[in-house]
Formats: C-alpha cells, structure tokens, sequence
C-alpha cells in the first residue's frame, strides 16, 4: 500500500486502467466458462474490443492532439481488407494466431501508410483541414474497396478494376476481393482473448507515448500551437507523430474486426462508422483514455440491450445519448458529481482535471 | 475546433433523430406484425410450437425487403397457426442490413431458443450469419439472400433464384426468343445484387452469341442522371437494353432514353418489379418492358390473389417479390417438418440433421413458381415466368 502511494500519480492511474481491461478479461472468462453469457454478449465481445482499440486511437487524434478526424472508418477498412487478404493467401499454412499477428501487422502497416501520406500535406496546415480530408478519405477508401477485383492462382495475384471476369483466373484460381461482394470465405481466427491482448497492446503504446516527452509536446500542441513553436517544437513531427500511431491502431482493429466474421464489405466502414467512432470518444470524454474504452463498451452493448423495445431501439438510443451527454458535461451536475466523489476522496488531493489521462 | 465540433455534433444529432424520424414511420407498419407475433406466440403456452428465427433489416435504406420478409413470413405463421397441427412461433429481429448486426440478431434468437432460421433477407449479412449457423448446426434457409456463397455451407437453403443464375436464363431467354442481337447493359457496379446478375448475364450472352455492344455500370453515390449510358447504348445500336437492377433508378433510365428519342426493347429482372407504382412516372414509358421475376402481385391465378387479398388486409399494402419468398419460406419449413417428422421437442442440431435430408425430398407448389425441389447444394429448381408490362398490368410473355 505504502509502495501505491509513493508511485508517480500518472504510473497509477495507467495500472487501473490495465486493470480494469485484465479485470473484464477474467470476468467474462470466468463467466463463459460457468455457463452464465448469453450467446448475445458472447457474439458481442470482438466487436467490442475492436471499438474499444477504435476509440482510444481516435482519442490520440481528437483529446491528445486536438485534431479532429472524420475517417477512422477509413483506417479500419484499409486494415481490415490488407489483414483479410493475408489471411485468405497464408490461412491453410500457419496456425491462427501467428496468421492472426501477421495480419494485424500487415494491416495496421498499411493503414499507417495511408496516415503519413494523408498526414503530410495536411497536417502541415492549421484549422479544420483533417477533418475535411479524413473525411474524404473514408468516401474515397470505401468506393475504392468497391471496385477493386482481386484474384489468386498458380500464377500470382490478379488485380482489376473492372470485373471479376477480366482478372483471366485459372480454373483453381480463387476471387480474393469480389468488388461489391466483398471479401467472403474468412475463415473465423478473432477471439475475445486476442481482442483483449490487442487493446492492452494499443493502451500500453498510446499511454505511454502521451506521459513521454513526446506526448507532452503533442499536447502543448493542442493547448498552444504558438507557444509550442516558440519552444522550438516540430510541429507537424509531432502532430505525424499521433496521427500515424492512431491510423496504425485503427488498421489493426479492423483486421481483428474483419476476421471475425467471414465476410467483409467496404460499404460497412462509411462515414457512420467514424461517426460511431467519434460518439464514443466525444461521450467518453475527449482526452480521457479510460473513458474511452467505457464509452466504446457500454455503447457497443447497449443497442443489443434495446431489442426488447423493438421499433423504438434507435429513438432510446439516441436519448440515451443525449442524456449522457448532459450528464458528462452539465455544469450543475458535474458539480453535484464532484460534491458526492469529493466525500468518498476527500484528502487525497485535488480532483481530476479536464484533459487528465 | 471547439465550435466545429460541436456544429458536427449538432448535425450527426440532427441526422440521428432524421433516422428515426424516418423509422417512426415505418413503425406502424413494423408493429401490426409484432402484435401478430403475439397472438401467433399463445398456442406455445402448451409447449408444442417450432420456434423459428427470422433476421432482416426493418430499419436503415434496405427496411423495405425486411419488412416486406417480416410481413410475409408472419402472414403464413399465422395461417399454419390456425389450421391446427403444427405450431410456429415467430421471432423476428433487425440486422440494419448490417453483417455485425446481423450476427448480433442471430445471437440474440439463439438465446430465445431458435430452432429453425428463415433469413437473412439481404446477401452481405446472409453470408456472415451462414457462417454461425453452420459452426452452431442449425438449419438455415434464406428467402431472399441471392449471393452464390448465402447457401455455402450445406444447412443453408434459399428460395429465390441466386444472383448469376437470374443472368444466365435471362440470356437463355433473351436468345432463345431471339429478342435481339445486339445487347446493351446498363448495371450498378457497387451493388453486389447488380454485379451478381451481370457477370454472369456477359458470360452467357458470349456462349448463346449475343452480341453486347454496350457495358455501362453507374455506382449508388451517382445514380440520377443516366443520359452518358443511354446514349452510347444507342450510338451502338443495342436493340435491347438489359437492366439488372432496381426499379427506381430503371425508371430515370426509362424517362431518359424516352428524352433521347431512343427506343430499344427493355429487358429487367426481378428488381424492376415495382416500376409501374414509381410515384412521378409515366407509366406509358413503361410499356413493353420486359422482367423475369418469380412473383407479381397482378398475377391471376387463385393462390396468388388469395395471398395478395390476404397481405392487403393485413397490412395495407400490396405484397413485393420478398414477401411472397417469405410466405413461401415459411411453407417449405413445413413442408419439411412434416416429411422429416420434427417435433419441437427436438433440439436445433438434431432438427437441422433431420431438415437437410428432408428438404431435398419435398416438393413446394408455392407462390414464387410451383413444384419447386431443392438440391443437396441448397438451391431451387423453378421455371422463371417473363412478364410483359401491358396497359400498366404486367402480362405473362
């Protein structure tokens, strides 16, 4: 206890929120294993995760960096499609988990890739620019995956943009990407435990980078841009910086989304999904990584929890919405909040501030 | 940054309360059956009733199918129901079109005790949730998923035509009849329906020597103005265009060509079923076209007007090509129950072991086309009718 207290306040609070993950992680297995999850939750837990890893990398962007990005969809659908495609090429010859690593790397490569290029030109400009060409990305991405016609035999990968006719396969040669179709046949390799390893992974690197000397620049970024340069910070370094880590992430929850399911269509990652993206990191709190990940997990839970109201599901949803909103952000009742926590923590030094991890 | 973001907010808001705006709507139509499901729900007080999942979107851009699926589906639980013998009780849930969604729905009916599944309506989910049904060995048939991998494993069954198979006869036809020579296709090339039909529309019309002169696809993000295809159908002198597509934006290229002073012999298939009721259409542009579909609702003979009275009273609409494969799906269930001699004792598995061999067996006078067998593959054999747009009623060609 004495060693708790004497930890750097930031150290502690990182271990709570790995320990909040591990925590479910045994929970729901203890659970499974005694028979008491419903299919319902059961079938949710991947997705889950994968929305988890989506919010908190959106975080980097939106609360740590103070950059708003309208295409995470975008990322997720980049990854899910390059992890996916591995997949289908190595299944039959590697053991799941190593296929599911190597599609996870191969996925949130890519997906970095497509960050730095976006991130170049337009993170050099101040405004409201990312928001506009993130969300053009996702458009572009997803009417790209659309179009494109992929193809497997003996004699190397094929490649069109046409038709699935004009890629000239052989009698064995199998579609990879069927444009409009999509990707089908995936063979199932997700699980609750790789989600869960995941989303410790992506809390390990996105905590850590922002209590480092780097993280510390990107927020004076969002906090002062001209004071930041004054200091002689690279800004756009470090605005790259963030932005690249949070496509990375987002390209590897796709592939952990996409491969637990056994199909995969662009039209799924739209402008609604980096929308959902960003409710959860907006009603989490923005900047708080902790938040995040409830956030991700309540909302992802809760329309499944609504079927029993049947027409009225989106109209609740959408209330229930609102009304956190007001609960997050009301001045009275983040008042009346402070008032009822501060008797439970009271001596143990100043409240949370806004902007806290 | 502040102020955009909470512009943005304010307009994702806004478009959120839109959607239910619009699925408020759609409510009272959503919810005549969900009372129905009720009263049908009574008889399995007793225990004796076969409960059957049903998936499908009622709410989002595809509702139309879903609740089309969910009426006609319903429409035939509450006949079996009331005939006495075997019981149904019907539970149908929303995927938003959706293939986590759909997998969500799936799960959720699992947990009500689902013995038997009738869905997915639409094909991207079909193809997620045939995925489950297959590793969970319960019996699956779709009545409306045409995508060629909706029935790959083997407990999945369909009852429409799939996609590629309504390209292939729509090319037998169309040479057979010798229609034309000279083809133009005009399809939209993000619509996995659309790209379904015409991949394999082009390499039929290659083996029976129909010329395609014309190939113009459009994508669901520009789909008003269609004047460029029409055109270079007709530069190249296409004596039929074929049109694998839906009926709304058939009826844009219909008004077009007309405007162009172009007029070939249209050939559609069954998404063109709806076009005589497009609201701010001239009909008379309409006349001569001709589509393949297994179901009209202007279709004379008893057992369709019987169901067409039927669905009208019920739901006060006329019934669309996908609640006539519901209606049929449902029939064909038990059809099956009855030669496999399934009790609703029996658990899932043991119902799906016993249906997968029983239903290559049956034979279905349905309303989609009668004696319809399936193969061990999953698919139907049924004979496609043409219908011929007369006067505004369609006419068996």
């Amino acid at each position: 206890m004495q060693a708790l207290k004497k930890m750097d306040r930031s150290f502690r609070s990182n271990l709570v929120t790995y320990g909040m993950v591990l925590l479910a992680w045994l929970l729901v297995g203890l659970a499974s294993s005694a028979g008491l999850i419903s299919n319902s939750l059961q079938g949710q837990l991947v997705p889950i995760c994968t929305y988890v890893v989506l919010a908190v990398s959106l975080n980097l962007t939106v609360g740590i960096l103070g950059e708003l990005s309208l295409g995470h969809a975008g990322f997720m659908s980049v990854g899910a499609f390059f992890g996916s495609v591995l997949w289908l090429c190595i299944s039959g010859s590697v053991p799941g988990w190593l296929g599911l690593v190597l599609s996870m790397l191969l996925g949130g490569a890519v997906a970095g890739l497509f960050g730095l290029v976006i991130g170049i030109p337009v993170l050099r400009l101040q405004g409201d620019y990312l928001a506009i060409v993130t969300l053009a990305f996702g458009e572009i991405i997803k009417n790209i995956f659309n179009a494109v016609y992929l193809g497997i035999d003996s004699r190397g990968l094929h490649f069109s943009m046409s038709d699935s006719a004009s890629l000239g396969l052989e009698a064995e040669g199998k579609v990879l990407i069927n444009g409009a179709i999509g990707i089908t046949g995936i063979t199932k390799v997700s699980s609750f435990t790789a989600g869960v390893l995941l989303v410790l992974v992506t809390l390990f690197v996105v905590l850590n980078l922002v209590h480092s000397r780097a993280g510390r620049a990107i927020m004076s970024i969002r906090d002062n841009r001209i004071a930041a340069e004054a200091t002689g910070i690279n800004v756009t370094k470090y605005k790259l910086m963030a932005f690249i880590t949070s496509a990375v992430f987002a390209g590897m929850a796709g592939v952990l989304y996409a491969l637990n399911m056994s199909t995969v269509v662009a039209k799924k990652f739209d402008y609604n999904t980096s929308i959902l993206v960003l409710v959860f990191v907006v009603l989490g709190g923005m900047g708080n990584i902790r938040g995040s990940i409830i956030a991700a997990a309540v909302l992802t839970v809760l329309p499944e929890l609504l079927r029993s109201v049947a027409d009225y599901r989106m109209l609740v949803y959408a209330v229930l919405l609102i009304l956190m909103m007001i609960f997050t952000q009301s001045p009275q009742l983040l008042a009346a909040r402070e008032r009822l926590f501060g008797l439970v923590r009271r001596g143990k030094g100043p409240a949370g501030k806004k902007g806290e991890v | 940054m502040k102020k955009f973001l909470c512009l943005a907010l304010a307009l994702v808001l806004a478009l959120s309360l839109a959607a239910c705006g619009g699925s408020a709507s759609s409510a009272p139509a959503a919810s005549t059956p969900a009372a129905g499901s009720t009263d049908a729900g009574t008889p399995s007080a007793s225990g004796s009733a076969i409960k059957i999942g049903g998936i499908g979107p009622v709410t989002g851009g595809a509702a139309v199918y879903g609740i089309a699926v969910q009426n006609g589906a319903q429409l035939a639980v509450d006949e079996i129901n009331a005939m006495g013998g075997i019981q149904f009780e019907f539970n149908f849930q929303d995927d938003e079109h959706d293939a986590e969604k759909a997998i969500n729905a799936y799960n959720n009916l699992k947990d009500w005790g689902m013995q038997v599944l009738m869905g997915t309506v639409t094909s991207t989910p079909c193809i997620a949730v045939v995925a489950e049904s297959s590793a969970d060995n319960i019996f699956q048939l779709t009545p409306s998923g045409s995508a060629e991998d909706c029935i790959a494993p083997d407990n999945a069954f369909r009852v429409c035509f799939s996609d590629p198979e309504q390209g292939t006869l729509s090319a037998d036809y169309i040479a057979g009849n010798s229609l034309a020579a000279k083809v133009a296709v005009i399809y939209d090339s993000s619509d996995a329906y659309s790209v379904g039909i015409h991949d394999a529309f082009v390499a039929e019309a290659k083996v029976k020597g129909l010329e395609i002169v014309a190939d113009e696809a459009f994508t669901a993000d520009n789909k008003t103005d269609f004047t460029v295809q029409v055109q270079k159908a007709k530069d190249a002198g296409a004596e039929l265009v074929f049109l694998p597509i839906y009926y709304n934006e058939a009826s844009l290229i219909l008004t077009q060509a007309d405007k162009s002073g172009y007029k070939p012999l249209f050939f559609g298939c069954d998404g063109l079923d709806g076009l005589v009721a497009v609201e701010n259409f001239d009909t008379a542009l309409a006349e001569g076209v001709m589509l393949m579909t297994p179901f009209t609702a202007a279709g004379t003979d008893e057992k369709t007007a019987t169901f067409v009275k039927n669905f009208k009273a019920a739901y006060g609409e006329d019934p669309n090509q996908f609640a006539a494969d519901a209606y049929d799906a449902i029939y064909a269930i038990k059809a099956a129950i009855e030669k496999a001699g399934v009790t609703a004792e029996m658990s899932a598995s043991d119902i799906c072991d016993a249906l997968k061999g029983a239903f290559t067996q049956i034979t279905v006078d349905g309303l989609t086309g009668s004696g319809i067998t399936w193969d061990a593959k999953g698919a139907p054999t049924k004979t496609p009718a043409v219908y011929v747009i007369k006067d505004g009623v369609y006419v068996a060609a």
